[in-house]
């Protein structure tokens, strides 16, 4: 998968995770990928509503110590 | 018109905890692409209030409104637990703790994401609050300009 950008969103409290999901989505173009790393625990039902109401496409999260990496193509 | 989606918030309440919900819900809709406003009206106008004194004529009723109500976001108190001003210092060290945003930081930011923030000028009368001790940047307007925006609205809340 191309990545075309990263947002470190760990350690950020209710709202900023999608915040800044939102300001880095509109720096990139249709059909390319965000990569974005959140601890709160939230943000995985955030993240899918997010990207499913945004006309975008969660392609794949993961878990690992505590850290959810999510993958979203741009809609 | 756009075809963007609209999310409408009346603040009505004056405390810390009540105003945060509505401006992470206010944020949040404006991460989801939403056209926000939130119109504040009776204690929610202290919300946008500045938080230092600002030389005004005001008659005493007025004077003593002024007096009694915190002066901006920062000095709210507690809608529970507020122990008489101990509750928002301990929430506001827990939301430290959490690194979550208070509620200042929190109107900032809905300011940088174009939050429609809307006074309302009858209460604002009521209240005895001028033009000149709110924050910059805001609108003025009344139920009217509300409606218009809520009837088109997606989310609309009373807090």
């Amino acid at each position: 998968m191309n990545i075309t950008k990263i947002v470190d969103a760990k350690g950020l409290a209710c709202p900023m995770p999608v915040v800044q999901a939102r300001k880095a989505m509109n720096e990139i173009e249709t059909g390319e990928v965000l990569e974005i790393h959140t601890t709160d625990r939230g943000t995985v039902s955030d993240m899918a509503a997010w990207s499913k109401s945004g006309g975008h496409d969660l392609v794949e999260q993961k878990e690992e110590d505590g850290v959810f990496t999510f993958w979203i193509k741009k809609g | 018109m756009s075809n963007k989606k609209k999310t409408t918030i009346v603040l009505f309440s004056g405390e810390y905890d009540k105003a945060m919900a509505a401006y992470i819900i206010a944020n949040g809709a404006a991460a989801y692409d939403h056209e926000v406003t939130i119109f504040h009206t009776f204690w929610g106008l202290n919300a946008l209030r500045k938080d230092q004194q600002v030389p005004v004529k005001k008659g005493f009723l007025e004077k003593m409104f002024g007096k009694m109500m915190p002066r901006g976001a920062d000095k709210m108190g507690l809608s529970k637990m507020n122990f008489a001003g101990m509750g928002p210092k301990m929430i506001k060290h827990v939301i430290k703790k959490h690194n979550a945003m208070t509620l200042p930081q929190l109107i900032e930011m809905s300011q940088e994401l174009n939050v429609k923030l809307v006074a309302c000028t009858m209460t604002m009368d009521l209240l005895g609050l001028q033009e000149e001790e709110l924050l910059e940047e805001i609108e003025y307007a009344g139920v009217a300009a509300y409606l218009g925006d809520a009837e088109n609205g997606n989310v609309n809340l009373f807090i």
